[in-house]
């Protein structure tokens, strides 16, 4: 690949590959592994098992985050099953040198959200997980997705994995988004046109003017999503917002290793004779809030339209049929005035500040409605900790709101968090799933103002209306 | 964790005409809390084999009895969602060693490939003709050949050829993992890492 032609997901790809194997995949090099409770412990036994050692402890991390409760994190952990897997991600972390971010550590939240605000995701790296959202770490111009357990114990064993090389695509989102159109929303939209499966086989780039105007927060929400659109993962070149947002944190580069960081970061973009194998265009003015009316991301709609037809939308019509029966709507229906029972803010997708200042600026001066359940849960104990000293905490609270503890939460519903059957929520995080959210349960997916402006008004609403 | 050799498959299958099978329906999130790989295969599917009262629900195709194999055959886009190995697990646990369909999720099929269950991709055609010789006969045998890549409908003939590297399928044939193989690489990723920025 030369130089003149190659993208940033070349660039950074290329410098990972140990050793290329002929028709099959890469030997590929892990810069940073993350580690929770739930896909690792297997991969724990699996070493043990074949007598196998970490290779290098100081680059995998560990922190407690899918199972963990949301209130009374002080008291041991109620659910014994729950409990025993957050013991064995401490037992093993400690056995083989691994750092852990076990519940009450003040390090403690979601993954996603923690590698970022620690400085330990970085522009260039290679990054994995046993969690298919590690896409959002892609935010810092990194290559990062999500992995199975085998390959959880390949890296710890041999800090590598074996990849075949996925096509690119490039995502051009141009212009300036609308009042009250936020990241969350871009990427629902995007997903809409391309369907759940529409980026399979790919790693994504997302390019112009929207994502360049974007908080890092904001860029975090969108490479998270990618996975929902069936890529591996989705990168944006690092910039001077990426290069502020790290500066200082901390784990990231300081003073000569800074500097020496800081240059090679610069070199991360796809150079201007680069091609894609596939490219998709859009207009930053298409976009209105949005939200999904089905059983996956793809299905979703500006919350203005009317829910589409199986013949408008193409595909199978049984399965459409079988997702909007789950739902219980019908095909023509507008979505506007639905009501709703919960509502969830949270989660990887959309559990950091930014997400919360959001939902409290729709919220301020207004009363949650009477029949809303609302989780309000930060991503991590040192957005917890920003919520209040911002004072959105005393905003959430005047508006009848309370702010539970880190964690994933109602996001997959491991934990206590569980909306109850046949109820809607309307939830900030990433997937609709049948039953994700609790058996029987029905996910809205939104942005944090569709989510605030659900929590006052008990309906689904325009958050445009409320700003 | 080592798996059976895999070359040629000849079974009755499973039809699951559905789109876009996610990982939450093969798995849900609440059974991923064990710390050993074992029993997974009992909640497959959990919430749409059985009601709330753990009763069978008897709509659903694995409850029905004229249906059984170890090739489960699903509609396009299987596997979708989370990253959970539990799902291709409890796929295994099962009994499958085979899933085809017209398009699989990325990380659903590199597990698969991982713990021995062989993704079998076909053309969209080729899966309804699959379907529609299992609605004739419950029964109808399909053969999976992965020396010869290739799936064949045996009461009609009719045979497509499948896709997989070259590595991956000498690893299938084998029952080879890639954790052996990292192994023996060890001084080239020692060297290769002393030499990374981060």
């Amino acid at each position: 690949m030369s130089t003149t032609s190659a993208t940033l997901f070349d660039k950074v790809w290329d410098a990972h590959v140990v050793r290329k194997i002929d028709d099959g995949p890469d030997v590929f090099f892990i810069d940073r592994h993350f580690i929770h409770e739930v896909t690792s412990p297997v991969a724990f036994l699996g070493l043990e098992s074949r007598g196998l050692k970490v290779i290098f402890p100081e680059k995998t991390f560990a922190t407690a985050d899918h199972n963990t409760p949301t209130i009374n994190q002080h008291l041991p952990v109620q659910d014994p099953l729950s409990a025993n897997q957050l013991k064995a991600l401490e037992t093993n972390s400690a056995k083989y040198g691994i750092s852990h971010w076990g519940l009450n550590n003040p390090k403690n939240g979601i993954v996603h959200v923690v590698g970022p605000e620690n400085g330990i995701t970085l522009p260039g790296m290679t990054i994995v997980c046993g969690d298919s959202h590690t896409s959002t770490h892609g935010a810092f111009g990194a290559i990062a997705f999500g992995i199975g357990t085998s390959e959880v114990e390949m890296v710890l064993s041999s800090q590598c994995i074996m990849q075949p090389k996925p096509k690119k695509m490039r995502l051009n989102v141009h212009g300036k988004l609308g009042k009250g159109i936020t990241p969350k929303d871009v990427v629902l939209y995007i997903i809409s046109k391309l369907t759940a499966a529409g980026a399979t086989g790919y790693f994504v780039e997302f390019a112009g003017e929207v994502f360049e105007n974007m908080s890092m927060e904001g860029r975090m929400t969108v490479c998270n999503m990618s996975i929902e659109m069936g890529a591996r993962g989705g990168m944006i070149a690092p910039d001077e917002t990426t290069f502020a947002y790290i500066k200082g944190r901390d784990k990231a580069p300081k003073g000569e290793a800074w500097d020496k960081a800081l240059a090679y970061w610069k070199t991360l973009k796809t150079e201007p004779g680069a091609t894609f194998d596939a490219e998709h265009n859009f207009q930053a003015a298409d976009i209105e809030p949005m939200i999904t009316y089905g059983t996956n991301p793809g299905m979703g709609m500006g919350i203005t339209k009317h829910i589409p037809t199986a013949r408008q939308i193409g595909g199978s019509k049984a399965s459409y049929d079988k997702s909007l029966d789950y739902m219980g709507f019908h095909e023509d229906e507008a979505m506007l005035g639905k009501k709703v029972d919960y509502v969830f803010i949270g989660s990887c997708t959309n559990g950091r500040i930014e997400d919360f200042r959001a939902f409290a600026s729709v919220v301020k001066g207004r009363k949650k409605a009477d029949h809303i359940t609302a989780w309000i849960v930060p991503g991590s104990h040192i957005v917890e900790q920003q919520i209040k000293e911002e004072g959105i905490l005393d905003i959430l609270t005047e508006a009848g709101f309370q702010l539970r503890q880190p964690g994933c939460s109602a996001c997959l519903a491991m934990n206590d968090d569980k909306i109850p059957a046949g109820k809607y929520a309307v939830s900030t995080s990433n997937r609709n799933f049948e039953g994700r959210q609790g058996p029987g349960a029905r996910t809205l997916l939104a942005s944090p103002l569709v989510a605030a402006a659900a929590a006052v008004t008990g309906v689904v609403t325009d958050p445009r209306e409320l700003i | 964790m080592a798996y059976d050799k895999f070359t040629v498959l000849t079974s009755s299958a499973v039809p699951m005409p559905i789109e876009n099978v996610d990982t939450d329906q093969i798995i849900p999130a609440r059974f991923l809390k064990a710390t050993e790989r074992k029993g997974f295969g009992d909640n497959l599917f959990r919430d749409w084999r059985f009601n709330s009262d753990n009763t069978p629900k008897q709509d659903f195709v694995l409850n029905n009895p004229i249906y059984s194999g170890k090739i489960l055959v699903g509609g396009r886009n299987f596997g979708s969602g989370s990253s959970r190995e539990h799902a291709a697990w409890a796929i295994y646990d099962y009994g499958f060693r085979c899933v085809v369909s017209s398009f699989f999720a990325d990380i659903f099929k590199n597990n698969s490939l991982n713990i021995g269950i062989l993704p079998v991709t076909v053309s969209p055609a080729f899966l309804d003709k699959i379907f529609k010789a299992i609605e004739a006969d419950p029964n109808a045998q399909l053969e999976v050949n992965l020396p010869e890549q290739t799936i064949t409908i045996l009461a009609t003939g009719e045979k497509e050829s499948f896709d997989i590297n070259g590595y991956k399928k000498h690893n299938m044939m084998n029952g080879y993992d890639d954790i052996d193989y990292l192994q023996s690489l060890k001084t080239e990723i020692q060297s290769f890492a002393a030499k990374s920025m981060y």
